[in-house]
């Protein structure tokens, strides 16, 4: 099943990308796509990373066919 | 006006100084407020290692933040009897020395709208997904964290 995946920020810069589709194995969890991306794009620090699923952060979902999944490093704005 | 229309927040680059005096003459004719309360973020010049930061770049999870900008208000209408509330973030390049962020909320009484106020500032840090790449003079960058 596809999922979108956005990466912002240090992530982004680290996956030298901004988005991609993935084709994700059904029943795979969010925390464990997040874990194949760290591990893929080398992203330093991942216990600050906040994953994002549809807008929500939650990293315990099962992932849906058609999800945004976000990748969120710490937060800066103000 | 009504609260509870979704209002833009981000502004491409900073955020000039007459945005702020329009904005608070736009509130002179509403003579039930009694207080207004603003807050204003601006870049500073910090030293890191030796190099002093010129800019940061403001980027964001634009709708997502859109979405928590929207809910915040919300909770803070729920909260504090405020007449009105306006939050402006940048985006893009925000030189040192300019403005970022800007929160202006408006009461019968000032301690509302101090608190008020206080309280959009801290649940903008913590909630909103938007993120700053600090630019040092020698155009090499970090990215920032909210302390």
């Amino acid at each position: 099943m596809k999922v979108t995946v956005k990466y912002f920020g240090m992530i982004a810069e680290s996956a030298g990308r901004t988005d991609e589709v993935l084709d994700v194995v059904s029943g795979t969890s969010a925390i464990e796509l997040k874990d194949q991306q760290v591990q893929k794009y080398q992203i330093q620090d991942p216990e600050s990373v906040q994953l994002a699923v549809n807008q929500n952060l939650d990293n315990k979902v099962e992932l849906n066919e058609g999800d945004e999944v976000a990748f969120l490093p710490p937060f800066a704005g103000g | 006006m009504d609260k509870k229309k979704p209002i833009k927040v981000f502004v491409q680059g900073a955020i000039p100084p007459e945005k702020i005096a329009n904005s608070i003459a736009n509130h002179q004719s509403k003579t039930n407020i009694g207080a207004h309360s603003i807050f204003l973020g601006q870049i500073r010049a910090d030293e890191i290692d030796g190099k002093t930061v010129s800019a940061i770049n403001y980027s964001a999870y634009e709708e997502m933040a859109e979405n928590v900008f929207h809910e915040i208000r919300e909770a803070a209408f729920s909260k504090f009897d405020i007449t009105c509330a306006h939050i402006y973030h940048s985006l893009g390049e925000v030189k040192t020395g300019e403005i970022c962020l800007f929160v202006f909320t408006s009461s019968a009484h000032r301690k509302v709208a101090i608190e008020a106020c206080n309280y959009f500032v801290e649940e903008i840090k913590a909630n909103v997904p938007i993120f700053g790449k600090e630019i040092f003079e020698d155009e090499t960058h970090q990215w920032k964290v909210n302390k």
